[in-house]
């Protein structure tokens, strides 16, 4: 059997945190009570117009900017097609002319992923099945609200260059940082503000064309992401390996039962019929436009992993995961402090997952000093960090409080003298070049300081004691 | 140029008819589509012409980048948009079922 | 009232707000006066969907108490206004001639009816119209046809025919329309008043319901060029709920008007002179030809070679746009609703009930002209004759300032001459249509009668935003047709 390769292509829907909506002055808001923030114009109504939303096409550049894309004239087009939840049965969105084209995500591994292009469009409203247990098929009527029609979405397109569904989340989870860090979107998969389809196919490994590809909705996080690209890649797999074709449809991932089912096509064959959208006029994003937008961008994650692994030298896994969780800003500047870079580092990995709380730059920075000048152990620093990011204070001060007086030298040299005088056999066998009793000695060392010892500095006296 | 009686067909205007739903009876497809033949004949004229240099015009102003604030203005009442509704519930909009998804 | 003093139903509007802001007539009683003329010939008439009566008197009310207190009320004070039943009237039913819409009421006013009640006029009632403005007679209504007040056996042209006719009747000194392919204008000559296309993007869209959003645009019905003047001082302007809104402030025109046509270059556009024009309709153009060069301009012959594909590119263009601006009609939100078991089937019974059969046609070859295989064929290349149609003019016009034209190819024709024949109705347009392709303004003025002794109306033509010049030229030949100058009256 031969070795298949997966290509998924990934479409991002994501609703721009705009505080009115693309076309009119209604609020933008999740969860409010239905049908309350709709107007002539969302609620399609006879004679109402649409007028564009300034601050849903900076996000939109924005965006387009931080994915190094080309932010271009464009123009809106009409789709034309019947749905309930669409108040003019037809949606404004961008088509041949966006506002986006040709990014690019980074991945935190460096894999570089294509965009396509990165679009303006509106979103629709949102139905609620009703009887039939809520499933589309089954329900005996649907209930429309509108609060959501007309809100800006951005539809991100990948290029094909994804090859697992590991890759995909990882596409998902980059965008949504780059969604967060521009501030374009709140980009929650849970609420539906970001919502992912998913263009899977399958062909030998080694290929350089396509597969017929399947698009999947329905994918509510990046776990069912990945679960669907996976199901989708083993049934592709199977059917071509019978010697049976993939047929190119829309399929339905069903979070249930783990599998994507083909969605009952429309009785009509699609025919968007898009043409020009006559209420609107072009957009052209002067340069001195594109130029205050592009001014006000942040460093993007991409940009933070590269300097965060530049300066503190640590490995792209650890990297990643304290730019993720935007503690990168914190190590950099305690560095400049003073800290301990590497110290810094494995606190911010591992011990500051949730909130920084009262933890000041200083105190993060003073509490690596002390780690690193043996004055605390690893198990105490964690404490104190703990302390300083509950209520705050001076890493000194909070070591005192809890008990943990640095040992001054003598002491420690004392307890060393003591331990190696105790213990003349296994001193014997350290200086033969036995290092397995340096672990007995460090015991020895902590039982008599009641724990206070850095093994660290207990291993450097037993090595100068052996040395001089 | 495609001759007339080949311009449009019935099926055609049953598939447009599909599209755009709306339902014709036999009598009024036959109609339609002599009706329809008979304006695409019209256009000939436009057909005929080589325009491949030309540029449409989508909209006759130049105008471009005509934007609003992001302010939130006043919605509608809620009671009056519904009230507008041939059938509510739970203050949604209430239609029969939906066969097949959105585009 | 002494007998004197001539009833307000014979003065043309700037007359009556005249006399309103100094309190020599009151508003209500100007109301009541066109109340009953409506009264008298309506029934037979039909001008209109629906008399405002009501609201109408509490806004002639309030207008006379404005003055009594000392303040202005606007520059249209105590006029009464028909509106076409395609603008939206906040809390007052708005059908489009439609069974679709037939009862809704939209929750918020037109930009333009904002606008004439915040000038002190008096909205009198919405006026009927070919459905959802597609047609050339306002036969295609579905509350019944209007008729011509001249000769009621004959149509009063479309599809602001209410509006025409209201006018023509002395119902309202003045009313609104709407025109996507000549549905002010042509009207507004087949019933002997002056209609005004205004520039595309001079007078906002918002609350005009939609028939081809990128044709579309509201204009005056008026009496006289003054009159229509004034209503288009107050609805012109920018208005920040149209994207497509001109930004430039309204235009002056009345203090205009009187500047006469000493200089101007006028051009009589050949390509609307020929075959299909009835040769008494083509007699009064030349004749006004005639008046514009006695009163100084200079005449020549212009062409505009494009215009000729401006029907067919038309019967593309707006019948596209309104496959996707009447998709809305859907059952689900407002207006009609017949029942079905599913959405698909509630939509197409709903449609199917809702719309008449010349709504179906235009949605049907709209669709078809955007349909995968046709869009470039079709609506591509109809966007491309488009462009072709203004650069023409525009070449026309560095030679001219105004061009001239016939509105209708005929004076008014019997009801139901054209209406079973969807092509020769559409050839009604073919004068008109260029203009609203353009996104240029024009307006037709009365310029005497045909061999029946029915209305001709002359079209002026005039570059974007020029109105200000159109309208010179059509009150000079206003003043010619009443005898003021040689040439007019025939
Ligand atoms: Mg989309
Ligand atoms: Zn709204």
């Amino acid at each position: 059997m031969s070795e298949w390769e997966t290509v998924v292509g990934l479409e991002v829907h994501c609703e721009l945190a705009t505080a009115s909506k693309l076309f009119c002055g209604c609020r933008n808001a999740f969860g409010d009570e239905p049908n309350t923030n709709v107007c002539p114009v969302c609620l399609g109504l006879p004679g109402s117009l649409p007028v564009l939303n300034r601050g849903a096409v900076e996000l939109a550049m924005r965006l387009g900017l931080a994915l190094g894309c080309e932010v271009r004239p464009s123009t809106f087009h009409r789709k034309n097609y019947f749905y309930p939840d669409m108040p003019k049965d037809y949606q404004i969105s961008q088509y041949d002319e966006p506002i986006n084209v040709d990014g690019v995500i980074e991945l935190p591994d460096g894999t570089r992923i294509g965009v396509e292009r990165a679009h303006l469009e509106e979103d629709t409203g949102k139905s609620t099945h009703v009887g039939g247990g809520g499933r589309i098929h089954e329900a005996d009527r649907s209930l429309v609200d509108y609060n959501r029609a007309g809100v800006p979405l951005v539809e991100i397109v990948s290029r094909p260059d994804l090859r697992s569904a590991e890759q995909a989340k990882a596409y998902v989870n980059e965008l949504r940082a780059v969604l967060l860090a521009t501030g374009a979107s709140d980009a929650r998969m849970e609420e539906g503000s970001m919502r992912v389809d998913a263009n899977v196919s399958v062909r030998p490994a080694g290929s350089s064309t396509f597969g017929t590809r399947c698009e999947v909705k329905n994918l509510n996080s990046t776990r069912s992401l990945a679960r669907a690209i996976d199901y989708e890649t083993r049934r592709q797999i199977e059917l071509l390996t019978d010697g049976e074709p993939v047929v190119q449809q829309t399929r339905h991932w069903d979070e249930a039962d783990g599998r994507t089912h083909p969605l009952r096509s429309k009785e009509e064959a699609f025919d968007y019929r898009y043409f020009p959208e006559p209420d609107l006029v072009a957009l052209a994003p002067l340069e001195e436009w594109q130029a205050a937008v592009a001014e006000a961008l942040p460093l993007l994650p991409a940009a933070r992993r590269r300097r965060l692994a530049d300066v503190t030298g640590a490995g792209i896994a650890s990297v990643a995961v304290v730019v993720e969780r935007g503690l990168d800003h914190l190590v950099l500047a305690a560095m400049e402090a003073g800290g301990d870079a590497g110290r810094l580092m494995v606190h911010a990995e591992h011990d500051l997952a949730g909130t920084t709380g009262a933890l000041d730059v200083d105190a993060f920075a003073g509490l690596t000093r002390m780690e690193a000048d043996g004055a605390l152990t690893a198990t105490q620093a964690k404490a104190v960090l703990a302390e300083l990011v509950a209520n705050g204070g001076d890493p000194q001060a909070v070591a005192a409080a809890l008990g943990y007086e640095a040992l001054s030298g003598d002491v420690l040299a004392e307890a060393v003298d003591a331990a190696v005088a105790a213990n003349p056999g296994a001193w014997d066998r350290f200086l033969a070049g036995d290092t397995k009793v340096t672990g007995f000695f460090v015991g020895q060392v902590m039982k008599a300081t009641a724990g206070k010892a850095d093994g660290k500095a207990v291993t450097a006296l037993l090595r100068q004691r052996a040395a001089g | 140029m495609v001759p007339m009686a080949e311009r449009i067909t019935p099926s055609d205007v049953a598939h447009v008819a599909d599209l755009a739903r709306l339902e014709l009876s036999p009598e009024e497809l036959e109609l339609f589509t002599g009706q329809l033949a008979d304006v695409l004949d019209h256009a000939a004229d436009v057909e005929a012409l080589d325009l491949s240099e030309v540029v449409p015009t989508a909209h006759p102003l130049p105008l471009v980048n005509v934007l609003r604030d992001d302010v939130v203005r006043p919605s509608l009442d809620r009671r009056a948009v519904l009230d507008a509704a041939p059938a509510v519930e739970d203050h949604r909009f209430q239609v029969p079922p939906v066969l097949g998804e959105p585009g | 009232m002494s007998d004197a003093v001539p009833p307000s139903t014979s003065l043309p509007a700037v007359e009556i707000a005249a006399a309103v802001r100094r309190g020599e007539r009151s508003a209500v009683e100007v109301l009541e006066e066109h109340l009953a003329v409506i009264h008298e010939r309506e029934h037979e008439i039909h001008a209109f969907n629906l008399l405002m009566d009501d609201h109408a008197r509490v806004a002639a009310a309030h207008v006379d108490r404005q003055v009594a207190a000392g303040h202005d009320p606007g520059p249209l004070a105590g006029v009464p206004v028909a509106l076409k039943d395609n603008l939206c009237t906040s809390g007052v039913p708005t059908t489009c001639s439609s069974r679709i819409l037939e009862g809704w009421c939209p929750p918020y006013d037109a930009t333009v009816v904002a606008r004439l009640r915040m000038a002190g006029a008096i909205l009198i009632g919405k006026t009927n119209l070919d459905e959802f403005a597609m047609g050339s007679s306002t036969e295609h209504s579905a509350f019944g046809p209007t008729r011509n007040p001249h000769d009621p056996a004959r149509v009063p042209g479309g599809s602001s025919g209410g509006s025409a006719a209201a006018v023509a009747a002395g119902f309202a000194p003045l009313a609104l329309g709407s025109d996507t392919g000549g549905s002010i204008r042509q009207p507004a000559s087949l019933c002997g008043v002056v209609g005004v296309k205004p520039t595309y993007g001079r007078v906002s869209r918002y609350g005009l319901v939609a028939f081809a959003s990128s044709l579309d645009q509201i204009g005056p019905l008026a009496p006289t060029v003054a009159d229509a003047a004034a209503a288009l001082e107050v609805i012109a302007g920018h208005d920040p709920l149209d994207s497509t809104s001109v930004p430039e402030p309204a235009p002056e025109l009345l203090a205009r008007l009187g500047e006469g046509v000493e200089g101007l270059r006028v051009g009589v556009v050949a390509e609307l002179m020929g075959e299909g024009i009835a040769p008494d309709v083509r007699r009064r153009v030349e004749a006004a030809a005639d008046a514009l060069a006695e009163a100084g301009a200079k005449v020549d012959d212009a062409t505009v070679p494009a215009a000729t594909y401006g029907l067919s590119a038309y019967y593309l263009i707006a019948p596209a746009e309104a496959s996707s601006n009447l998709a809305r009609y859907d059952g689900v939100r407002y207006g009609l609703r017949v029942d079905a078991p599913t959405t698909a089937a509630m939509n197409t019974a709903t449609r199917t009930a809702g719309f008449g059969a010349e709504v179906k046609r235009r949605i049907m070859l709209g669709t078809y002209a955007l349909s995968a295989g046709y869009y470039d064929a079709y609506y591509g290349k109809a966007q491309k004759v488009r462009t072709l149609i203004i650069r023409d003019f525009a070449a026309a016009y560095e030679s001219f300032d105004l061009l001239l034209s016939p509105v209708s190819p005929t004076t008014a024709f019997p009801l139901g001459a054209k209406a079973a024949d969807p092509l020769t109705m559409y050839l009604s347009d073919v004068c008109t249509i260029p203009s609203n392709l353009a996104g240029d303004p024009s307006v037709s003025v009365p310029f005497g009668t045909g061999d029946d002794g029915l209305a001709i109306g002359v079209q002026v033509l005039a570059p974007a935003l020029a109105e200000a010049t159109m309208l010179r030229a059509a009150a000079v030949l206003e003043d010619a047709v009443a005898g003021n100058h040689p040439g007019g009256r025939r």
